[in-house]
C-alpha cells in the first residue's frame, strides 16, 4: 500500500483527486439541473414530487448517492490539504507589492473563497430540503385523490416556500454566482491536472468550461428568482407577472 | 556612454528596496533616491549607481545575486512592482531597461518569496533547493568512454523542438515567486518534460519523475492550482503545457514503475 498512499498524498496525487471528484461533481450538476427544471412544469409540483420521491427512494440511486457523498468529501478533504500546503510554501512573510492581477485571472486565484461559499450554500441547502426529507420527515404530504402520488412529500411546495424568502434566494443567487466563477476555473483546470492538455482540444475544453459554468449557474439561479419575482405563494404564475417582467426587462 | 542615446534624458528615481542583514533577522523597506539614472542602463546598472552611492556614504550596499547579465544564467532575481523580473513580458531582471521606467518613479523591489526560498540578504536569496530537485533526477546518466559522435542518435526534428523550448528554463524561480501557492512545478516540469521527450532520457525515465517531484514536495513547494502566474512571469515562456505532460508522466510513473516503496 505504501506505493499507493504516496502517490495520492504527493502534491499531484491530491490534485488528481481533486480534479477527479471536480469533474464527477460537474456530472451531478448537469443531473441536478435536470432534474430540477421539472419545477418549471407548471402542474402543481406532480412531475417535480414524483421524480423526488424516486431519486429518495430507488436503491441504484441510494447508493450512487454515496459515490456523490464521497465526491464532496474528497474535494473538500483536499482542497484543506492543498491550501494547508500551499500557505504553507508561500510563507509567513508576504510580497510588500504584489500585482498578481497583471498575470492571472481573479476567479483562479480564488478558488478556496468560492469553493467555502458553495460550502456554506451547501450545508444550508441540504438541511432545508434533503435533511428535511430524508431524516426529520416535516414536509407536508401531497394529498390529492391519486392513490399512488398522495403520500409523497410535496417538495414543490417545500421550493416555493424557500423561494419566497428574499434572504434564502439572496444565498442562493450568490451562491450560484460563486459556483460559476468556480467552475470557470475548475472545469479546464480539471483536465490540465488529468495531464490533458494538447493543442488540438484545449482550446475547446477552455471554451466549454466558459459555457458550462454560465448554464449551469444561470440555470440553477432562474429557480429561486423565477419563484420569487414572477408566482404567488402556491407557485402559480402571480397576477402581476407581466408587470414584473416588464420592470426587470427595463431596468437592463 | 558608449552606443548611448544622447536624447535619453536622465532618470530620477525612488526605490523602495527590501533591506535584510541575514536569513534570521527581521527585514523591511528602505526607501533610496538614486539621481541621473540613464534610460539606457539595465535595472542591475541602476542597483550598481546606488550601491556606488551607498558605499561612498560608508553605507551598507544592498545585496542582489546576479551573474552573467546576458539574461541566459538565471541568477538575477528581483520582483519588481509586484512581479518576478520586473514589468515586462519574457525578459529576465538584468534585461529589463530602465526606459521601461519614467522620470520620478517610485520602484518596490523585493526578494522572490516562498519558504522553500530563504533570503540569505537583502535581495539574495538562496535557490538551492532547485540545485537539490534536478540532483534528485534532472540528469542523464551517460557511460564512461569516448565522446558520442553528433547526432548518432536520430531524433526527429519536431521532438528535438520541443525539448529544446523545455530546456530554454534557466532556473531562475520567477515561476515559485509569481505563484500563489508558491509551486515549482513549472521548473520540474520544463526539466522532466524536456528529458522525458528524448531518447537519452528513456533509461530513467519513471524514477526521474517519481524522485524529482519528491524532492520537490520535501522542499516544501506548493501544489499547482493552474493559476498560470508561473507561464506569464517565465522569462523564456516555457508553457503551462510542461506541466500537464508532468501530471501525465507522474501518474504514468507511479502506475508502472517497479519502484513498490
Amino acid at each position: 500500500m505504501s506505493w499507493i498512499s504516496k502517490t495520492f498524498t504527493s502534491s499531484i496525487g491530491r490534485k488528481i483527486i481533486m480534479s477527479l471528484s471536480g469533474l464527477f461533481l460537474c456530472t451531478f450538476l448537469v443531473v441536478h439541473l435536470i432534474g430540477n427544471l421539472q419545477l418549471f412544469k407548471h402542474d402543481g409540483g406532480a412531475a417535480f414530487n414524483t421524480y423526488s420521491h424516486f431519486m429518495g427512494t430507488n436503491p441504484i440511486i441510494r447508493t450512487i448517492e454515496w459515490g456523490l457523498v464521497l465526491g464532496f468529501g474528497f474535494h473538500i478533504y483536499e482542497a484543506l490539504m492543498l491550501t494547508r500546503r500551499n500557505k504553507a510554501a508561500r510563507g509567513s512573510q508576504g510580497y510588500v507589492s504584489n500585482h498578481s492581477e497583471q498575470n492571472s485571472e481573479w476567479t483562479s486565484r480564488n478558488m478556496g473563497i468560492l469553493g467555502t461559499i458553495i460550502l456554506i450554500f451547501l450545508i444550508v441547502h441540504l438541511y432545508n430540503f434533503f435533511w428535511r426529507a430524508r431524516f426529520a420527515g416535516d414536509i407536508p404530504k401531497m394529498g390529492g385523490a391519486d392513490p399512488l402520488t398522495r403520500d409523497y412529500d410535496n417538495l414543490y411546495m417545500a421550493v416555493v416556500d424557500s423561494f419566497h424568502i428574499w434572504w434564502y434566494v439572496l444565498l442562493y443567487v450568490a451562491a450560484q454566482i460563486s459556483l460559476g466563477y468556480h467552475l470557470w476555473h475548475g472545469f479546464r483546470s480539471g483536465f490540465q491536472t488529468l495531464g490533458l492538455n494538447h493543442r488540438k482540444y484545449t482550446p475547446a475544453i477552455k471554451y466549454i468550461g466558459y459555457a458550462f459554468a454560465v448554464l449551469v449557474s444561470a440555470g440553477f439561479a432562474s429557480m429561486p428568482l423565477y419563484f420569487f419575482l414572477f408566482t404567488n405563494a402556491q407557485g402559480e404564475l402571480a397576477a402581476n407577472a407581466s408587470a414584473v417582467l416588464q420592470s426587470v426587462a427595463a431596468a437592463f | 556612454m558608449a552606443g548611448s542615446n544622447p536624447n535619453a534624458k536622465p532618470m530620477n528615481l525612488t526605490l523602495k528596496v527590501w533591506r535584510q542583514p541575514n536569513r534570521q533577522a527581521q527585514g523591511k523597506i528602505v526607501d533610496y533616491q538614486v539621481k541621473d539614472i540613464s534610460p539606457d542602463m539595465s535595472f542591475l546598472e541602476m542597483l550598481d549607481v546606488l550601491n556606488e552611492d551607498l558605499l561612498r556614504g560608508g553605507q551598507d550596499p544592498v545585496a542582489f545575486d546576479h551573474d552573467c547579465r546576458e539574461g541566459i544564467c538565471g541568477s538575477c532575481d528581483l520582483f519588481i512592482n509586484g512581479r518576478s523580473h520586473g514589468p515586462e513580458k519574457g525578459t529576465t531582471t538584468c534585461q529589463l531597461h530602465m526606459r521601461k521606467f519614467s522620470d520620478g518613479d517610485t520602484i518596490t523591489i523585493e526578494p522572490w518569496r516562498a519558504s522553500s526560498f530563504p533570503v540569505n540578504k537583502d535581495l539574495s536569496v538562496d535557490r538551492s533547493a532547485f540545485d537539490r530537485i534536478i540532483q534528485a533526477g534532472g540528469y542523464v546518466s551517460v557511460n564512461t568512454g569516448g565522446a558520442p559522435d553528433g547526432n548518432e542518435i536520430p531524433i526527429p526534428k519536431e521532438i528535438s523542438d520541443r525539448a529544446f523550448e523545455a530546456a530554454t528554463c534557466i532556473g531562475c524561480g520567477a515561476c515559485v515567486a509569481a505563484c500563489k501557492n508558491a509551486s515549482a512545478m513549472l521548473f520540474v516540469s520544463a526539466k522532466v518534460s524536456q528529458l522525458a521527450l528524448l531518447p537519452q532520457g528513456q533509461v530513467e525515465r519513471k524514477t526521474r519523475v517519481e524522485n524529482m517531484v519528491a524532492q520537490m514536495d520535501k522542499e516544501g513547494f506548493g501544489a499547482c492550482t493552474n493559476i498560470g502566474s508561473c507561464a506569464a512571469e517565465c522569462p523564456v515562456g516555457i508553457s503551462l503545457e510542461n506541466i500537464a505532460i508532468l501530471n501525465r508522466e507522474f501518474l504514468a510513473a507511479k502506475a508502472s514503475s517497479n519502484n513498490l516503496a
